[in-house]
């Protein structure tokens, strides 16, 4: 278990470091789902199985992809990036081979998840059901204060994208 | 298997919180400063985590889920500035923007 904190944490900085370093801004995303696919099996390895699945699905299913739906539509008038044929080859082993390794990494973090050694009332710690049952009684105050920043948010982006002009 | 102590946790949050930090503080292009914003969220969500696996208690992993919730508002809120400004202008330096400047 040890070993694989330390795997997940240099994982980690090494893509946080790369995503504030990296001049494009598509490389920090991609840096960026890297370091939250990192966070995820570090959640896992805490016994927080609903966050790390939250955390797979709105940070690097939504919100990552809202970041890349905005560089796309600024950068919408440039010229397409790739036009020569195969100027990324070279990278092909090593992505092959970073995959395996996240396959490797995610692997180990599942085994830990549900390994039965693992006793006692820290197995349904971080489970959907314990999640619900804590996020619907005890914090349903603030579940429903989400509900409203939430309402917020959406007002907010709808009133600032329908404006046509704006003077600054 | 022997269990990972919890300072280490608080530690790798630091660590990437303090990435965080630096990459807001360095960088001028307000996309990747947003992108260091989500770092640091995610920095505290991790805190949070290992603390509610240190206590066993699940206020730590709701509160994580609370983050991650207004993290989402607030990634769509200023990503829709950026947008309007982008919209207005080529190169949105954040060091050129200084309407809100009292």
């Amino acid at each position: 278990m040890i070993v694989l904190f330390w795997a997940c944490a240099l994982v980690a900085i090494a893509s946080g470091i790369w995503t504030i370093a990296s001049r494009q801004p598509v490389h920090s995303v991609v840096g960026l789902i890297v370091n939250f696919a990192a966070l995820a099996i570090l959640f896992l390895t805490l016994s927080a199985d609903f966050l790390a699945m939250m955390q797979i699905l709105i940070y690097a299913g939504a919100i990552l992809v809202l970041f890349l739906f905005v560089i796309a539509l600024l950068t919408i008038g440039s010229a397409p990036i790739e036009t020569g044929r195969g100027r990324l080859a070279f990278q092909a082993a090593p992505s092959v081979a970073a995959g395996i390794a996240a396959l490797v990494i995610m692997g180990a973090g599942l085994r830990v998840a549900w390994s039965p050694t693992a006793a006692g009332p820290l197995n349904d710690l971080g489970s959907v059901a314990n999640f619900g049952q804590q996020l619907l009684t005890t914090h349903v105050f603030a579940f429903e204060a989400t509900a409203f920043i939430l309402l917020i948010a959406i007002v907010g982006v709808v009133m600032m994208a329908g404006r046509k002009e704006l003077r600054f | 298997m022997p269990q990972v102590p919890l300072n280490l946790y608080l530690e790798l949050s630091a660590v990437l919180f303090i990435i965080g930090v630096i990459g807001f503080l360095l960088r001028r292009n307000p996309i990747t400063m947003l992108m260091a914003i989500e770092l640091m969220w995610n920095a505290g969500n991790l805190a949070f985590v290992a603390f509610a696996r240190n206590y066993i208690d699940m206020s730590g992993q709701v509160f994580a889920f609370f983050v991650i919730t207004v993290a989402a508002a607030e990634a769509a809120i200023a990503l829709a500035i950026v947008v309007m400004v982008f919209r207005r202008r080529e190169n949105a330096d954040v060091d050129d923007i200084s309407i809100m400047r009292g």
